[in-house]
């Protein structure tokens, strides 16, 4: 089964692999691949994680990809977005987010495009990116690894990153992985971002020529592969519809 | 008990410019949109809008109706960004606060326990101080910790749109999510609630449970029965999101003419004719898919 393996399929596992040491706490992931890959480490390695419907409910049995729990699923909790604040205030939560820039501190930045005054591009604000980070671990997830993305800089510190949280005295503070449709990266001792492994056929130097800062690929390794077991999950249980594909467009035959 | 039933014109002739209004909610979901409609009819203006915001925000920034803005976000949920917002936004024309949305609700609690502020660990570290420089930090006395102070979002007006209401303005939230509404209207001097239904205080039970009565007629100064008043947005379990209409609304907001001739036809007339309007818009989509 393996010698089909898609990118967007490596990428649920490296999700899925985010929750392994989680126990009981909320699984908040925002996209399609970590959210398949939240419902992956549940049905596999982490049964305890708790996971939401993104509405209003937490769900024991997750539902069919895209629906709430109103559509089927058991519910066993209430968590509307007040009590979500809490949850996150408490520290019983992680996060996989997206993030439209990242920098070499896992500083991200989802807010604006530009000056903060003017903006070249408004996007969607800080949401609770600067809560989540001073709160409880965050990963992020990114479709499309692009030095567009990964920049020297970003314009509005919206999710913390490791200079700016040790520099605040952050005591919550916790940057898990980053993981892109090349590879998975993580965090030095000194906070700045390196390569954890390079997806499998991704050429390293691709990784490099894609990042808006210095990160070395050479000797990184390979992404680890889905089990047969996990792969009959994903296909056949939790994203039947494939559309996973829709967020790694093109599903890339590797190995 | 009081009956406080009122028109729509009569609470929004209350309204005065300059003034602080709050807009229950979140995101593209239970916006009291009728009143926001009605508003957009007024010539009140120079109004500072705290709001977890959606098309409330963009139709009244886009009417000119907004000097200043307190928000976590602007969204439309299945459509990401606004439009009518993004474009003010990138104009550099409006008076912002932008809070991480946790900061924003803590200021709620604030107002609506009478202090100037409470302290949080949101937004430490992140440029949301920078970009709000009369945000302040405050030491804790206990450790050696340092907060966010955010300031009490207090307001003049809560608005709120709800499923039911008795004639007294207890109001019953029968969706799976109440967002913060309680909240609001506890931080506001006055608060309107439209209501999809008014009903017999003895029949509030009869569609949910005693914990979906999550706001006392103490709190609320006025109710307006406005069926469809949140449309398009969701007012669960009474109806979903108008998705059809809430993308003609995005189609005609990125075009100045496409704009103006969505504002002629929705936006022009009463409550009534904004409805009739919808109705003529879903008749010729469907006529169009035969």
């Amino acid at each position: 089964m393996s010698n089909d393996v898609t990118i967007a399929e490596i990428c649920v596992a490296a999700c899925s692999d985010i929750y392994r040491d989680s126990g009981e706490l909320l699984a908040h992931a925002v996209g399609i691949i970590p959210t398949i890959g939240a419902r992956l480490a549940k049905l596999t390695h982490s049964p305890d994680i708790i996971l939401s419907d993104g509405e209003a409910f937490m769900m024991s049995e997750p539902p069919e990809l895209g629906k709430s729990a109103a559509h089927g699923g058991t519910i066993e909790g209430w968590a509307p977005f007040s009590r979500i604040f809490d949850i996150v205030a408490t520290g019983r939560r992680q996060s996989i987010m997206g993030a439209s820039q990242i920098d070499q501190y896992g500083n991200q930045n989802i807010s604006l495009i530009g000056d903060w005054k003017k903006p070249k591009r408004q996007l969607i604000g800080v949401r609770g990116a600067p809560g989540n980070t001073a709160n409880h671990r965050v990963d992020y997830w990114i479709a499309r690894h692009s030095s567009r993305l990964f920049v020297e800089s970003v314009d509005m510190v919206s999710g913390v990153g490791n200079d700016r949280a040790k520099a605040a005295g952050l005591k919550h503070h916790h940057l898990g992985v980053i993981i892109t449709n090349l590879a998975v990266l993580d965090y030095d001792e000194n906070g700045r971002v390196k390569v954890l492994s390079v997806h499998p056929g991704v050429d390293p130097q691709e990784v490099t020529d894609n990042t808006g800062f210095p990160l070395d690929a050479s000797n990184a390794p390979e992404t680890r592969l889905p089990t047969d077991a996990e792969l009959l999950l994903i296909r056949e249980v939790i994203d039947p519809r494939a559309v996973r594909n829709r967020e790694v467009p093109v599903p890339q035959p590797v190995g | 008990m009081p009956d406080k039933r009122m028109e729509l014109s009569d609470a929004v002739a209350s309204i005065e410019s300059g003034m602080t209004i709050g807009i229950g909610g979140w995101g593209s979901r239970r916006k009291p949109m009728a009143i926001v409609r009605e508003l957009l009819r007024s010539d009140v203006k120079d109004l500072t809008v705290v709001s977890l915001g959606g098309p409330d925000v963009g139709l009244l920034v886009a009417a000119g109706k907004v000097r200043k803005l307190i928000y976590g976000f602007v969204t439309l949920d299945s459509i990401p960004l606004d439009p009518l917002f993004t474009a003010a936004r990138e104009r550099g024309e409006l008076e912002l606060q932008e809070y991480d949305e946790g900061m924003f609700v803590t200021g709620l609690r604030a107002a609506a326990n009478r202090l100037s502020f409470l302290p949080t660990l949101a937004g430490i570290g992140s440029d949301v101080l920078a970009a709000n420089p009369h945000l302040k930090t405050i030491k804790s006395p206990y450790s050696d910790d340092e907060y966010v102070a955010v300031p009490a979002i207090t307001m003049d007006v809560a608005l709120i749109h709800a499923n039911r209401s008795d004639t007294a303005g207890n109001i019953q939230f029968l969706g799976p999510d109440p967002y913060f509404d309680d909240l609001y209207a506890m931080a506001a001097t006055r608060t309107f609630v439209s209501t999809e239904k008014i009903v017999p205080t003895e029949n509030l039970l009869d569609e949910g449970s005693f914990h979906t009565l999550m706001l006392s007629r103490m709190y609320v100064t006025g109710v307006i029965e406005t069926p469809k008043g949140a449309h398009f947005t969701t007012c669960e379990p009474d109806y979903g999101r108008d998705e059809l209409f809430q993308k003609h609304y995005v189609a005609s907001a990125k075009d100045p003419a496409a704009w103006d001739a969505f504002t002629a036809e929705f936006l022009s007339g009463d409550e009534d004719a904004f409805h009739a309007a919808v109705e003529r818009f879903h008749a010729e989509q469907e006529k169009s898919l035969v």
